[in-house]
């Protein structure tokens, strides 16, 4: 203090740090932020400026300013789409999220019967692409579907009426995990200081459940509102004459072969996907820890009345699902649906997209897009959590921003950047590589940030004292990262695989002969009017991601009781009701 | 033990050390030495500078001005992996996914030592901490305090030169880190390992170290031994942050030596000559009033009322109202000593602020 003092003035500190030397380590780090890097600008950020740019273009090449965005606008028949986009999303989002909050609080806060199975039901349309749950209701609604056919009612399926039916069913397992996730979190302390002050059912719902879950309702939200303004499988298949955003750019590449317009409106359609995102990340920014380590679990007490009444919703809607599954699953397997219930196999020969190709073909895809996925999320969320350099920040938000591209603008943005005449990129179209590349983008943000969390978890020493240990940094990756993180490893590749198999918007435009996938085939099929096959290659597909997914399950049990032994307590437990399906 | 043995470099050097986070500036040309052998407590409030500077000396973080010299080497520019020292976290940093033995095993599986020699050497450390019986356990089956002496083994496996520990006991009941303090300590004592502790527990470096560092606002206060830093404190800020001591106000007297408080003069021990009329700060702990009996006949005489007895078992914590109005003394007397006092709350007390310890610095402000 006294030599601070006399001058009352401290000595200037400069503002750079003295450096260290750079090691052989220090340059495998800079390689891989690089490395990284690379990536992320190849893959996402070139692509999407490529729409950008090609959407102030006319189709000659030429630069025309605002003039596509003018005549966009100026067509009623195409800006209608934006007004429907926005409608069916918004209508599909408020009725997914209260069917879903109700299903979810069901699971959660009762003790009704048969839980685990409506948990698992409740998760069947995940394992379809969006347009198979259109296709569903095409075949029990549609001119000729059963109910139409046997009752004589049509109750005209096709258009807003059937968009937003299908949007619900496919988005609702989407929103039950959120909510379920949600309602979880609590604890049960709040529960009781609320019985003790004298607090009714009604008024603990509304001062202590309700703000609880508020921050998963808006997530929950925003993710419906975005997956339904994206989505182009079941607006294609049951939209009809209805047109949406997303339809609209299929309509103008490869109808009209119109890329620039195709090009403007996937630049409009990303604003509301870009502002949800962003809104969403406002929000939660504000989120608190609700659970603390001192948290207890809430026990649902018996309540038979409100069980029961529980138990008669959930069944109702995992019935609704079922037999939409179920439709699907006859379909492919009588002879002409609804006038010749004779069982047959003969949908499942695929003749039309000549025969199983297109499906091991998901499979391939799926499977390399999991590894490659999985080990790019990973090592990206390392290198951008523990390599601390100026570029994290940058690669955080080229690696979040994925999440905000509609698949439909990507497949475009890949035409532009690897279909380019001259271009040495030109290598990839055409091939499975570039399918790959495309899914692994679409669902980048999500594996990210699951790898991102997971690392925040560990402590943050760990590589400082493998430092002071004399340990490179890459052995303790793979020691310790790695191992201690790989649930969240098996989970992301587990993402990765499912979506891979049931996405149809990022790959449409990029499927080539010899690269067909499953998703599109039914796709094709469809529209070539051989619906039964359409159904078959459907129930193919949910029928291999319900057995990875079942075999994903065994593995984690395997996984965890091997590498995760660490994770037992020191004492046994003392049976306590920690109620984990 | 403190005075560095002329042949030998410092076993630590801080030259000038300066650290700025933004326009926050941590710490400000600290400059120190450790001697080969030494244990060193860093000590001070939160914020103060003395992890930033724990890590600056470890590699992990970097220094805006100033070196760092180990055994007579800079190594301001060299990454922590070639700094050659070990080091224990608040958190400890086990790794939970391997065994014990693994963990302690860790940094001395990568220099090419022979499979049997780093299992001796496993065996050696866990010996050493006394924990052999758990080699095969994972860190998550072992209490707090045989998982801080996990940490410990491990950072201590390599044989580093220099033992980093940054608050290492802070996660632990008292009782556990009350046994431990002796333990690190004849541990450290045994190997003979320069030590360097993080702390901002006053008793705990009292406890362990041979010099105490002092920190506030990113600059060292003092330095000096437990007994020179507790009784003879540099500043009013180290007599507050190292023990418990009471603040008097008070004005330099014509007299050399004397202070006017209230309407008394006192004779301080203070040597440094004041101006009279000087605003000054005087000091003195609590177990260091004399009352009852043993302040008959003394200087510095004050009568006081009891406020508050506070019952802490081997002593006991009065609270003295001064006639003056001034904040209240605190002043500890043994258990047996006041019972014959035989005082209660409200009653008068006579007392003696010895001059000797009567410390003297001048008002802050």
């Amino acid at each position: 203090m006294a030599s601070t003092l006399p001058g009352g003035l401290p000595a200037a500190i400069p503002d750079r740090v003295i450096g260290h030397r750079r090691g052989a380590e220090d340059l495998i780090r800079y390689a891989l932020v690089v490395l990284f890097a690379a990536v992320l600008y190849l893959f996402v950020l070139y692509p999407l400026l490529q729409v950008i740019w090609r959407s102030l273009l006319a189709n000659d090449g030429t630069f025309v300013g605002w003039a596509n965005y003018r005549r966009y606008f100026g067509t009623p028949a195409i800006a209608q789409s934006i007004v429907n986009s926005l409608f069916v999303s918004v209508v599909s989002m408020a009725i997914t999220v209260a069917l879903a909050f109700v299903y979810a609080y069901g699971l959660t806060r009762s003790r009704m019967p048969g839980r685990g199975l409506l948990r698992l039901v409740a998760m069947l349309p995940l394992f379809a692409p969006s347009l198979v749950q259109a296709l569903a209701f095409i075949y029990v609604f549609g001119n000729n579907g059963i109910v139409t056919r046997t009752t004589g009612l049509n109750v005209g399926i096709y258009g807003a009426k059937g968009i937003v039916l299908a949007e619900v069913f496919y988005c609702f397992p989407h929103a039950v995990l959120i909510l379920v996730a949600a309602l979880s979190a609590t604890d049960a302390r709040l529960y009781d200081a609320a019985r003790t002050l004298g607090a009714g059912p009604l008024k603990t719902f509304l001062t202590v459940t309700l703000p609880g879950v508020k921050f998963g309702l808006v997530s929950a939200c925003f993710v419906v509102f975005t997956l339904v303004i994206t989505d182009f499988g079941a607006p294609k298949a049951i939209g009809g004459k209805f047109s949406v955003m997303a339809t609209e750019i299929y309509n103008q590449v490869s109808g009209q072969q119109n890329f620039t317009m195709g090009a403007t409106v996937s630049v409009v359609l990303l604003i509301p996907a870009v502002l949800a995102f962003l809104v969403d990340r406002v929000v939660q920014r504000r989120r608190y820890a609700l659970v603390t380590s001192a948290s207890q679990p809430l026990v649902p007490a018996r309540r038979p009345a409100a069980d029961w009444g529980c138990f008669a919703y959930c069944a109702l809607v995992a019935g609704a699902i079922a037999a939409m599954y179920l439709a699907i699953g006859a379909y492919s397997l009588v002879t002409r649906w609804p006038y010749n219930f004779t069982p047959t196999l003969r949908h499942y020969r695929f003749d039309t997209v000549g025969g199983y190709a297109p499906l091991w073909n998901s499979v391939y895809v799926a499977a390399l897009t999991s590894v490659v996925g999985t080990v790019l999320t990973f090592v990206g969320a390392y290198v951008v959590e523990k390599c601390r350099t100026a570029a994290s920040g940058p690669l955080y938000l080229l690696s979040v921003l994925p999440v905000s591209i509609p698949g439909m603008v990507l497949g475009l943005a890949y035409i532009f950047t690897f279909n380019a005449a001259g271009s040495p990129l030109n290598a990839l179209y055409g091939t499975l590589a570039i399918l790959i590349v495309s899914n692994v983008i679409h669902y980048f943000t999500v594996g990210f940030l699951t790898a991102t969390t997971a690392l925040r978890q560990m402590d943050a020493e760990f590589e400082n004292v493998s430092a002071s240990l004399g340990v490179p940094f890459y052995r303790t990756f793979w020691r310790v990262t790695v191992p201690m993180a790989l649930p969240s490893i098996v989970a992301i590749s587990m993402y990765f695989f499912l979506n891979a198999m049931v996405t149809l918007s990022a790959v449409v435009f990029l499927v080539a002969p010899g690269t067909e996938l499953a998703a599109v085939a039914v796709l094709l099929m469809d529209d070539a009017g051989d619906t039964a096959q359409a159904a078959a290659m459907s129930v193919c597909i949910v029928g291999i991601g319900l057995a990875v997914r079942l075999g994903y399950w065994a593995l984690m049990r395997g996984v965890h009781r091997r590498t995760q032994a660490w994770r037992e307590p020191r004492e046994a437990p003392t049976g306590s009701p920690t109620g984990a399906p | 033990m403190s005075a560095p043995a002329p042949s030998r470099p410092a076993a630590v050097a801080l030259q000038g050390i300066a650290k700025k986070f933004g326009q926050f500036v941590a710490l400000r040309d600290v400059s120190l030495s450790i001697s080969p052998g030494e244990f060193v407590c860093f000590l001070g409030p939160s914020g103060c500078g003395k992890t930033t500077l724990l890590r600056i000396i470890a590699g992990l973080e970097r220094q805006n001005a100033g070196q760092v010299l180990m055994a007579g080497r800079d190594v301001s520019g060299l990454a922590p992996s070639l700094r050659n020292y070990g080091i224990v976290f608040q958190s400890y940093a086990l790794f939970p996914n391997l065994t014990v033995a693994r963990n302690v095993a860790y940094g001395l599986e990568t220099r090419g030592t022979p499979r049997a020699r780093v299992e001796s050497r496993v065996d050696e450390l866990l010996a050493l901490v006394g924990l052999a019986a758990h080699k095969a356990k994972y860190p998550a089956q072992l209490s707090g305090g045989e998982q801080q002496r996990i940490a410990l083994a491990r950072a201590l496996a390599p044989s580093p030169a220099l033992l980093l520990l940054d608050e290492p006991l802070s996660a632990l009941d008292a009782r556990v880190r009350q046994s431990l303090r002796h333990e690190i300590r004849a541990l450290q004592r045994r190997l003979g390992v320069t030590t360097i502790m993080v702390t901002h527990d006053q008793e705990e470096a009292l406890a362990m170290a041979d010099r105490i560092v002092v920190m506030n606002h990113g600059v060292v206060e003092q330095v000096g031994t437990p007994f020179e830093v507790y009784t003879r404190p540099r500043s009013p800020f180290v007599a507050r942050f190292v023990g418990q001591m009471n603040f008097l106000e008070a004005t330099a007297c014509e007299r050399a030596g004397w202070a006017r408080m209230g309407g008394v003069e006192m004779r301080h021990g203070g040597t440094a000559p004041f101006a009279a009329g000087t605003r000054l700060t005087l000091a003195i702990r609590p177990e260091e009033i004399l009352v009852g009996a043993a302040a008959e006949g003394r200087e510095n005489r004050l009568l006081t009322r009891i406020r508050v007895i506070q019952f802490l078992g081997p002593f006991t914590r009065l609270s003295l109202a001064l006639p003056d109005g001034s904040p209240p003394l605190e002043c500890d007397v043994a258990a047996t000593a006041f019972a014959a006092l035989g005082a209660a709350e409200g009653s008068q007390l006579a007392l003696s602020l010895r001059p000797d310890a009567l410390r003297v610095f001048p008002a802050a402000g």
